[in-house]
C-alpha cells in the first residue's frame, strides 16, 4: 500500500519537475525582449485607457512613445503636465508644458430660452436623432438633449441638468480626454483653455443661421452681429458663418465681449466678481467713440496724402 | 396554386388602406410653392433662374449637377422670388426656388389632353432622353433618377423589367388609384421603359389586396396584347400581401426567384424594378412631353376626418394640403411623410412637398406609442423577419461593442431600413434606429476604404506609364 502512495508521489512529482524544467527552457529560448521603459512608463500613466492620447490605450501609448524621437505628439490629456513630466523623465526627453483643457459645452438652449416645437419619441441616442432630424427646436445646430456625451464619458464628468435639459461639465473631473467631443454629432463641445484659476470666457452657441433666424430659435444665440468682434481689443474674436469665436490663446479675459454681447451668447465663468456690465459697457462704448473721433480727425490727413500720391 | 411571394423574412402589418376608394382628386394649385433643388438621390440640380424671372409650368428651374442628377421644373406659372434656405420636413435647411402663383399657364409643346398615345417610338436613345428632361425620378420612394436606371452600364443585360404595383406600406392607396384610374398610361410607360432597356418581358407585380387593380391591369393588359411589339411580353402577376414586398430586391425575388447579392444592383442578375408612378411618369415626360412636376399623395389616418388621394404639383407647402382638407386633426399627434413602415415624422408642416411625397399620414398618441424597452431575450424574431437575412440582434450587439469589421462581416449595409425587426421586436429594442446607425457607418468607412484605393491607384499609375 505504501509503495504506491511512494510510487504516485515520486512520479508525480518527476514529471511536474520535467515540465517545469521544459517551460523553462522554452521561455528562456523564445524570450521576448520587451524594452523595460515601456512597463515603467505604462505605470506612470493614469492607467484607464479612455483613449484621449489618440493611442488605444496606456499600454500602446507607452509603446509609442518609447519609440518615437520626442514627445510632441504624445500627451496624456488625463494625466496632463505632471505625468507628462514622469514619462519625460524615463524617457529622457524634454516637453513643453500644456495648458490645461477642459470641455465645454457650447450651448445655451436651454427649455426656457429655446421652445420646443415638436416632441421627439424616438430612440434616446443624440446621433439616432441627429441622423432623424434637425431637433425639436427651430434651431438646428443645438444641444440634441439625449445624452451621448455623459455616456461617452469614462469619468462621471459630464451630466445632464434635468431643468436646462443640457449637459453640464464638472471641471474637477473632467480629464479632456475628448470622448464627448467626438460623441457629440452636433459638435457642441470643445476642448478648451481651462485658463488661470479655471476663468475663461466662451461663445455658448453654435449656430450658424443668420440674425434673425437664430434669434427666432433662441433667445440666447449668438446672431453674428460682430459687436464684441468691435469691442475687443485683443483681436480675439472672429465672426465665421454668423457665429462669433473666441480664440483662447488670444483672450486676456477682459470681459469686455461679455458686456457688450446683445443676447448673453457670450459666458465668463469662474470669475471672483460679478461683471458690472453697464459699468464696461460704457467704458467700451466711450473708447469707441473717441477711436470713431479720431479716425474721423484723421480722415482728411489720409485724402491729401492719396491726392498728393 | 401557391401565392407567390419573396422568400426570406416579412412581416404582416395590418392593411388600413382606408383611403382605398377615394378617387385622386386634383389639389387647387397654392399661392406659393417651395421647389427644393434636391429631390433625387445624388448631386442636387443647379438653379437656373433668377429672383424676378416668369416662369410656366414646365419650365425648367435647375439643371442636373451631374450625370447622377435630374432636372427639376417649375410645377407652377408664376414670378420667382427668391432662391435660398428653407427647412424640409426633417428641419433641416435646403436650397428651394419659391415661386409666387399666377394663374395657371403651361408651356408651350406639353399635351394636357386626355388622349392615349400607344405608338412606341423606336429608338430608346430618344426615349431615355425624353425622360431625361423631364426630370423624371424613381416613385417607389428612393427618388432614384430614372435615366441613369434605364442606362445600362456595358456588358449588362435586362431580362426583365418589373413594374412594382405592390404598394405593400400600409394605409397608402396613390399607386392603387393610379393603377386603377391611369391603368392604360402606366401600361404604355412600360412598354415605353421595355423598349428603352431593350427588353422583351415585363411583369407588373401587384399584391392580391387589391383585387380591383389586378383584374383592371389584366384587363388592359390583354386588350393590347393585339397591338403586338412590346405590348406582347407585358404580364400581370398577383403576389401574396407581405411587406416589404415593394422592396427592388424582394420584389425581384418574389417575381424572378432571383437573390440579388450584397453589393449588387437589381441588373446584375438582369432585372429593373420601377414603380406604376414612375411608368406613369416616363408615359407622360415620353408621349406627353410633360416633365414631372406633379404626383398623387394619399393623406389618410383614422383620426383623420377626410380621406383623400390628391394630384399634387410639387413644392406644394404640408400645412396647404392638410388646410384643404380641413385641417389637423385634434387627436392626431403625429404626422407622417409616406407610409408607417417607412415614412418619416414630419417636423416641420411648412416643408413642401418633394417629387417623391407619396402619402401623408395622421397617427393618434395611441398609434404612435412605442413599447417600454426591456432586455433582448434571445427570441431570434428579428432575425426571422429580416427580409435581408440579416441578424439585428447580432448588428446591436456588435454596434454597440464598436466592432465594424464584424459589423461588415454580418452585412450591416445590406439593411434596407424595412422596419421589419422593430416591427416584431417584442421587448421593444429600437433595433431599426440601432441598425440603420450601424449601416451608415459601416457604409461611410466603406465609401472612405474605395476612395483611399481610388486614389491610391490613380498615384500608382505615373509610375508604371
Amino acid at each position: 500500500m505504501s509503495t504506491t502512495i511512494i510510487w504516485t508521489i515520486a512520479i508525480i512529482s518527476g514529471l511536474g519537475l520535467l515540465l517545469a524544467l521544459t517551460l523553462f527552457l522554452v521561455a528562456q529560448r523564445f524570450k521576448v525582449v520587451e524594452d523595460p521603459r515601456i512597463e515603467q512608463v505604462e505605470k506612470a500613466m493614469p492607467g484607464a485607457n479612455c483613449g484621449g492620447c489618440g493611442f488605444a490605450g496606456c499600454h500602446a501609448f507607452a509603446e509609442s512613445a518609447v519609440k518615437a524621437p520626442d514627445l510632441d505628439n504624445h500627451f496624456c490629456p488625463v494625466g496632463g503636465n505632471e505625468t507628462m513630466k514622469q514619462v519625460a523623465a524615463i524617457l529622457g526627453f524634454e516637453i513643453k508644458e500644456k495648458a490645461p483643457m477642459v470641455a465645454v459645452v457650447r450651448c445655451n438652449g436651454t427649455c426656457a430660452n429655446r421652445p420646443r416645437i415638436n416632441e421627439y419619441d424616438g430612440s434616446l441616442s443624440c446621433k439616432v436623432k441627429a441622423s432623424l432630424y434637425s431637433g425639436d427646436t427651430l434651431c438646428s445646430f443645438g444641444c440634441l438633449g439625449c445624452g451621448d456625451c455623459v455616456g461617452a464619458c469614462k469619468f462621471d464628468a459630464i451630466g445632464m441638468d434635468p431643468e436646462t435639459g443640457l449637459p453640464v461639465v464638472d471641471e474637477s473631473k473632467c480629464t479632456a480626454c475628448g470622448s464627448c467631443v467626438k460623441a457629440c454629432p452636433k459638435g457642441i463641445i470643445e476642448l478648451r483653455n481651462k485658463g488661470p484659476r479655471s476663468m475663461r470666457m466662451y461663445v455658448s452657441c453654435v449656430n450658424k443661421d443668420k440674425g434673425p433666424a437664430a434669434k427666432k430659435a433662441c433667445s440666447a444665440a449668438c446672431i453674428g452681429c460682430g459687436i464684441c468682434a468691435k469691442a475687443c481689443t485683443h483681436d480675439a474674436i472672429v465672426i465665421e458663418n454668423n457665429a462669433a469665436y473666441i480664440d483662447y490663446a488670444k483672450c486676456k479675459l477682459c470681459r469686455e465681449c461679455e458686456a457688450m454681447c446683445p443676447t448673453g451668447a457670450i459666458h465668463g465663468i469662474n470669475f471672483p466678481k460679478p461683471l458690472d456690465k453697464e459699468a464696461v459697457k460704457a467704458r467700451v462704448q466711450e473708447r469707441q467713440k473717441k477711436e470713431r473721433e479720431a479716425a474721423a480727425a484723421a480722415k482728411p490727413e489720409v485724402k491729401k496724402e492719396e491726392s498728393n500720391g | 396554386m401557391a401565392r407567390r411571394t419573396f422568400s426570406i423574412g416579412g412581416v404582416h402589418p395590418s392593411d388600413a388602406k382606408i383611403s382605398r376608394d377615394c378617387k385622386i382628386e386634383v389639389l387647387p394649385i397654392a399661392p406659393t410653392v417651395y421647389i427644393a433643388v434636391a429631390q433625387h438621390i445624388g448631386a442636387p440640380a443647379k438653379p437656373v433662374v433668377a429672383p424676378g424671372d416668369k416662369v410656366k409650368a414646365g419650365d425648367v428651374i435647375a439643371e442636373p449637377g451631374a450625370f447622377m442628377s435630374a432636372y427639376i421644373h417649375s410645377s407652377v406659372s408664376g414670378t420667382v422670388k427668391s432662391i435660398g434656405p428653407r427647412q424640409d420636413l426633417s428641419g433641416n435647411i435646403q436650397t428651394v426656388v419659391e415661386i409666387e402663383v399666377e394663374g395657371d399657364e403651361w408651356k408651350e409643346g406639353i399635351d394636357l389632353s386626355d388622349t392615349l398615345v400607344t405608338d412606341i417610338p423606336e429608338d430608346p436613345k430618344a426615349i431615355i432622353e425624353k425622360v431625361r428632361l423631364g426630370g423624371v425620378v424613381g416613385l417607389g420612394g428612393a427618388t432614384f433618377p430614372t435615366h441613369v436606371k434605364l442606362s445600362l452600364p456595358p456588358g449588362k443585360k435586362c431580362e426583365m423589367l418589373i413594374i412594382n404595383g405592390c404598394e405593400c406600406e400600409p394605409y397608402l392607396t396613390s399607386d392603387f388609384r393610379t393603377l386603377l384610374e391611369k391603368g392604360e398610361q402606366v401600361v404604355v410607360g412600360t412598354a415605353l421603359l421595355m423598349q428603352a432597356l431593350g427588353v422583351d418581358k415585363a411583369t407588373i407585380a401587384i399584391e392580391d389586396n387589391k383585387p380591383e387593380a389586378i383584374e383592371h391591369i389584366s384587363g388592359i393588359v390583354s386588350a393590347f396584347k393585339a397591338k403586338g411589339g412590346k405590348y406582347e411580353g407585358i404580364e400581370v402577376l398577383p403576389l401574396m400581401k407581405k411587406y416589404p414586398e415593394g422592396g427592388e430586391k424582394q420584389l425581384i425575388d418574389a417575381v424572378m426567384h432571383r437573390q440579388v447579392p450584397s453589393g449588387c444592383l437589381p441588373i446584375d442578375v438582369g432585372a429593373v424594378v420601377d414603380n406604376v408612378c414612375t411608368a406613369l411618369a416616363v408615359y407622360e415626360a415620353v408621349q406627353k412631353d410633360k416633365p414631372l412636376v406633379e404626383n398623387s399623395v394619399t393623406v389618410t389616418g383614422e383620426c383623420f376626418p377626410k380621406q383623400a388621394n390628391l394630384m399634387v404639383r410639387v413644392g406644394t407647402p404640408l400645412r396647404y394640403i392638410i388646410d384643404y382638407l380641413g385641417g389637423v386633426p385634434q387627436e392626431a399627434a403625429k404626422v407622417i411623410s409616406g407610409g408607417p413602415m417607412m415614412g418619416k415624422a414630419v417636423a416641420n408642416l411648412d416643408a413642401a412637398t418633394l417629387k417623391g411625397t407619396g402619402g401623408l399620414l395622421f397617427l393618434t398618441r395611441e398609434q404612435t406609442k412605442r413599447m417600454p424597452e426591456s432586455s433582448c431575450i434571445r427570441c431570434g424574431k428579428c432575425s426571422e423577419a429580416c427580409p435581408m437575412g440579416l441578424e439585428p440582434f447580432l448588428l446591436r450587439r456588435l454596434y454597440k461593442a464598436g466592432d465594424m469589421e464584424a459589423l461588415e462581416a454580418n452585412a450591416a449595409q445590406d439593411c434596407i431600413m424595412c422596419g421589419c425587426c422593430l416591427y416584431s421586436c417584442p421587448a421593444g429594442i429600437p433595433l431599426l434606429d440601432i441598425v440603420s446607425q450601424a449601416r451608415g457607418q459601416v457604409m461611410g468607412i466603406m465609401r472612405a476604404r474605395a476612395a483611399a484605393a481610388k486614389a491610391a491607384a490613380e498615384a500608382a499609375k505615373p509610375k508604371t506609364e
